[in-house]
């Protein structure tokens, strides 16, 4: 507020300000405006301060007022069904670190819920409440994993609520391309713009919008600019071209094959070698054959016993120029052989589709059977893993993932763990998630933390009663549950709700088997009570959202 | 009473909650997971049991129908005042009408609720019986004892104010609180609260910044009005001098004749010192336009006992306390327990606001500010600052300086997006203080405090 206007106040302000002047030297040292000198003069000065401060608070008026923001975008979404709004508000509310460590206890974590809770609000398309948004984008704000999701849902609002408060920022910066912003249009002045004059995050995020929309035209966009960035900023904008890669982009990929950035040439091939139809991975596919064939004769050292054919392999014995332009790296990683390095790099860029051809017309599986001969069967194994990965094949992966309760699954075997959760991604939801059950019922669940992370959630059925069994079986054996913690965790967020019914024998404290861990069985009843409270709190949580698709509004 | 058809929402059960920990100990409860044998009664009974890390579950009730507020009571050993348990209990209440079904309450729950009711009901008709016990001669000479002490703390402190402007206020930033500490202990002695509380906060004047002299000499004057105002009471009329007597920290019944009315929650927040954490509730009568202030105090970090959550209405009397233009009431008998309503105060504009402090400092001129609902203002930011900017004249009023660093704030700013908003608040002359705001269309109240 400010103070009355300057012609009523002339006299007043003179008079307070000769006031504050007074009191601050002291009356001994200056006479109040209007009395006498002496022992009285304080209290006159008092008598005089007070009157005028209860004139100048009276005579408060209102202040001009600023420049008022411009409103929000209106947010054409329908608004949360109330249950759901309180309920965000609870998931919000729980921040992690008011108590910090101790054992978990019974009760959920509720901020874990709330990545689930956005993408069921998001796949609904609803608006949040306003009110809720500073919670949300400071939830944002700590978790960049939770941006994507809390930013579609937060909406149009956020974005010029974040404009005000630099907290959030980064809300300005990690702006989704499909939700709030309008996409970026190839033709368009301000497109240019940015892309020209912006700054690097800013044309990362314009190239990923616009190549998500529109890949041709983010190509050419970035065509228009190729020779002139700098090698890491190529590396970066090469990079994005991941998403939507598609065989016309083979001659531009082609011509970044001859890059004077090393890291770029070899993105280049990495990306013309998972389209199976490109010169390159046909280049690839001749010199991964050379090196590979079977040889019938091998095996047949006892008398009477029929050769059985086996996998030769010849490594290359030199990396030539060509080889290098299409991306393969000469140089061996310390303690490798080059021979074997080259090789691998060959078989991982050939399109897996050669190897039928030239292995006499076998199916994958058939082919993933075969014996290796001179221990080459891991190197030449995962090279076919890695190329299952980057081309996406599921008959491959299906091959080398081999039987989930075979006993070199769950060991050390050819195909790592970390392969095989791969692997698992380029198969369909259901069948990843009957090979991690089958895997769980042969292998239990030290060593499934990583394969569950890839499968669908809801986890199906199959998946659910094996990870709950393998829970079950844990507990028997005596072990306590924070050996399972991570499982456990992932159980609370990715087990179907409606499996809770099943889980309720399991709440019971049991009776403590001799050879048990002192106390384990009522940890035990504790960490599966915390999971069917979870799931509970998830099929309300899903239920007040209500059905997936809303009802459009008019 | 059919109210209790009308569930809380959660924020308003989260209200209740004593600090953040048992806020968050709370909503983790507030699933059906651990609760069993949980229900209802149409007399605002909710009970339930809760599985805790024991074998026997605890039993938990609450009566919201009771006049002051909810009460409680828990089985666990917690000390914290509603526990989590019962905190728990009514957001599962409040949020699903199946975990919590309509029904007779068990044994357990009745017996407490029926015998909390019991001796609210005997309190209450001990209370209408004469208070004869005390000898008024007695009475008398007390008060006229404690007036002469107030009297002689008054003119000690009088004499302070005089040697502090005869040296200077610039000898003040020097002298720091230490001097200020031994002057408000003098005044508590001398049994002047008021003046005691007020002089603790000279204390602090001298490092609050820029303009610091300006606020030190306003501080100094309206205490020097003051102490004058009690050496004259006998002079002032009878509504200011009950003013003086109630600022100098006098104690003062609610005797006021009581004003029945359906009674919204506009706002109930806390300010805490080392001594006391002091609750305000605000609260606006439906029928009588009225806005009246409910106190309730609790021990240093502990919540008050009475809470009564934004938005909710109740149908009570209020009785005031005496002083012209006190807006302290009591609260007394409740006729239905709060529930929720759809009631909002009319606004006015900022230029209305600000008059209206002007005129309430006629009544009492140590006022630091008067509850206002701003109708249609819309927040702005203004350089570093906020203001709440009147939508159809040009006429602002400044945030507090408090105001401005609260998350509230940033509830007010998404909730309004550049529209205008009704916000109720406390309008003074350090700005305004927001404390509650309604979107512009339907919608409920949001508490920004």
């Amino acid at each position: 507020m400010t103070r009355t206007s300057a012609p009523v106040d002339a006299p007043g302000t003179g008079a307070w300000e000769g006031l504050v002047t007074t009191a601050l030297l002291g009356t001994d040292r200056r006479t109040p405006p209007g009395t006498a000198p002496g022992q009285d003069a304080p209290v006159a000065l008092l008598d005089a301060a007070a009157v005028e401060t209860v004139r100048r608070r009276a005579g408060l008026r209102p202040a001009r007022a600023a420049q008022r923001p411009r409103p929000a975008p209106a947010d054409g979404r329908p608004p949360l069904p109330a249950a759901a709004a309180r309920r965000l508000a609870m998931l919000l509310a729980d921040r992690p670190g008011a108590s910090a460590g101790g054992r978990r206890g019974t009760a959920p974590d509720l901020m874990e819920l709330l990545p689930q809770w956005l993408a069921a609000a998001n796949a609904r398309g609803f608006a949040p409440p306003p009110q809720v948004l500073p919670a949300l984008l400071d939830a944002a704000r700590g978790r960049t994993d939770l941006r994507p999701a809390a930013l579609e849902f937060a909406g149009p609002r956020a974005l010029w609520l974040a404009r005000l408060n630099p907290d959030w920022r980064f809300a300005l910066r990690s702006a989704p391309g499909g939700g709030a912003a309008p996409p970026p249009v190839a033709d368009d002045d301000r497109t240019r713009q940015v892309w020209q004059e912006g700054l690097f995050a800013e044309r990362v995020a314009l190239l990923s919008a616009l190549r998500s929309g529109d890949p041709a035209a983010a190509r050419e966009l970035l065509a228009t600019t190729w020779a002139t960035e700098r090698a890491e900023d190529r590396l970066m904008f090469l990079d994005s071209l991941r998403t939507g890669l598609g065989p016309d982009d083979e001659p531009f990929l082609e011509q970044a094959l001859s890059d004077r950035s090393r890291n770029v040439r070899a993105t280049a091939a990495e990306l013309l070698s998972a389209l199976p139809g490109s010169a390159l991975a046909a280049r690839m596919a001749v010199r991964a054959a050379a090196c590979v064939a079977i040889d019938h004769t091998r095996g047949s050292g006892a008398a009477g016993t029929a050769p059985t054919p086996t996998i030769v392999v010849e490594a290359p014995h030199e990396c030539d120029p060509d080889m290098e332009r299409d991306g393969v790296v000469p140089k061996a990683p310390a303690g490798r052989g080059e021979r074997s390095w080259w090789f691998g790099q060959l078989v991982e860029a050939a399109p897996l589709g050669t190897w039928s051809r030239r292995l006499g017309g076998r199916t994958p599986r058939e082919i993933v059977a075969l014996p290796v001969a001179d221990d080459w069967q891991g190197e030449l194994h995962a090279a076919w893993c890695r190329a299952a990965v980057r081309q996406g094949d599921a008959e491959w992966s299906r091959a080398l993932l081999g039987e989930p309760s075979a006993p070199e699954a769950g060991g050390p075997g050819a195909v790592s763990l970390a392969e095989r959760a791969k692997l698992l991604g380029t198969l369909g939801a259901a069948e990843r998630a009957e090979w991690v059950a089958g895997f769980i019922a042969a292998h239990g669940l030290s060593e499934a933390f990583q394969l569950l992370g890839v499968c669908a959630v809801p986890w199906a059925p199959p998946l659910g009663r094996a990870v709950v069994d393998a829970l079950n079986i844990a507990r028997d054996a005596g072990s306590y549950p924070w050996s399972f913690s991570g499982v456990m965790g992932l159980a609370e967020r990715c087990l179907d709700p409606s499996e809770s019914g099943r889980l309720d024998a399991l709440l019971a404290v049991p009776d403590e088997p001799e050879d048990a861990s002192p106390g384990a069985g009522g940890y035990w009843a504790e960490a599966f009570q915390r999971l069917v409270t979870t799931l509970r709190l998830r099929a309300a949580m899903i239920e007040e959202l209500g059905p997936a698709k809303p009802i459009t509004p008019a | 009473m059919t109210q209790q058809g009308v569930r809380w929402t959660a924020d308003q059960v989260l209200a209740l909650a004593p600090d953040a920990a048992s806020r968050k100990a709370g909503s983790k409860l507030g699933a059906a997971g651990p609760w069993s044998e949980a229900g209802c009664s149409d007399e605002g009974t909710v009970w339930g049991l809760c599985k805790g890390s024991g074998s026997k579950p605890y039993q938990t009730v609450v009566d919201i129908a009771d006049a002051s507020g909810p009460a409680y009571k828990c089985s666990c050993p917690s000390r914290k005042f509603p526990c989590k348990h019962a905190l728990g209990l009514l957001l599962l209440w409040a949020g699903d009408d199946a975990a919590v079904p309509r029904g007779e309450a068990p044994e357990w729950a009745e017996q407490w609720t029926a015998g909390r009711r019991r001796r609210a009901e005997e309190k209450r008709s001990g209370q209408e019986a004469p208070s004869g016990s005390a000898d008024p001669e007695a009475a008398r000479r007390r008060a006229e004892r404690r007036a002469e002490r107030v009297t002689a703390g008054a003119l000690e402190l009088e004499q302070r104010l005089a040697d502090l402007l005869r040296g200077g206020l610039a000898t003040a930033e020097q002298s720091g609180y230490g001097l200020w500490e031994e002057t408000a202990a003098r005044m508590v002695d001398a049994q002047a609260q008021g003046l005691a509380a007020r002089v603790r906060e000279l204390g602090a004047i001298p490092s609050t910044g820029p303009g610091w002299p300006v606020r030190l000499l306003e501080e100094c004057a309206l205490l020097h009005l003051l102490g004058q105002g009690w050496l004259r009471r006998e002079r002032l009329p009878d509504a200011l001098a009950a003013t003086v007597r109630s600022r100098m920290g006098l104690p003062a019944s609610a005797d006021g004749k009581p004003v029945r009315d359906r009674w919204l929650v506009l706002a109930q927040y806390d300010t805490a010192d080392s001594r006391l954490t002091t609750r305000r509730i605000w609260l606006y009568g439906a029928d009588s336009g009225r806005t009246a202030l409910l106190l309730s105090y609790g021990a240093a970090g502990r919540a008050p006992e009475l809470a009564l959550p934004v938005g909710l209405a109740l149908e009570a009397e209020v009785s005031s306390y005496p002083g012209a233009g006190q807006p302290r009431v009591a609260l007394g008998e409740q006729f239905a327990p709060p529930a929720p309503a759809e009631i909002r105060p009319p606004g006015v504009t900022a230029s209305e606001a600000a008059a209206r402090y002007g005129d309430a400092l006629r009544d009492d001129p140590w006022l630091e500010s008067v509850p206002v609902t701003l109708g249609r203002v819309v927040p702005t930011p203004d350089g570093d600052s906020w203001q709440l900017a009147d939508a159809d004249e040009d006429a602002a009023l400044p945030l507090t300086p408090a105001a401005r660093s609260r998350p509230g704030l940033w509830r007010l700013v998404a909730l309004s997006g550049g529209a205008p908003v009704t916000v109720f608040g406390e309008c003074g002359h350090q700005g305004f203080n927001p404390l509650t705001a309604w979107p512009e269309g339907a919608g409920d109240a949001v508490s920004l405090c």
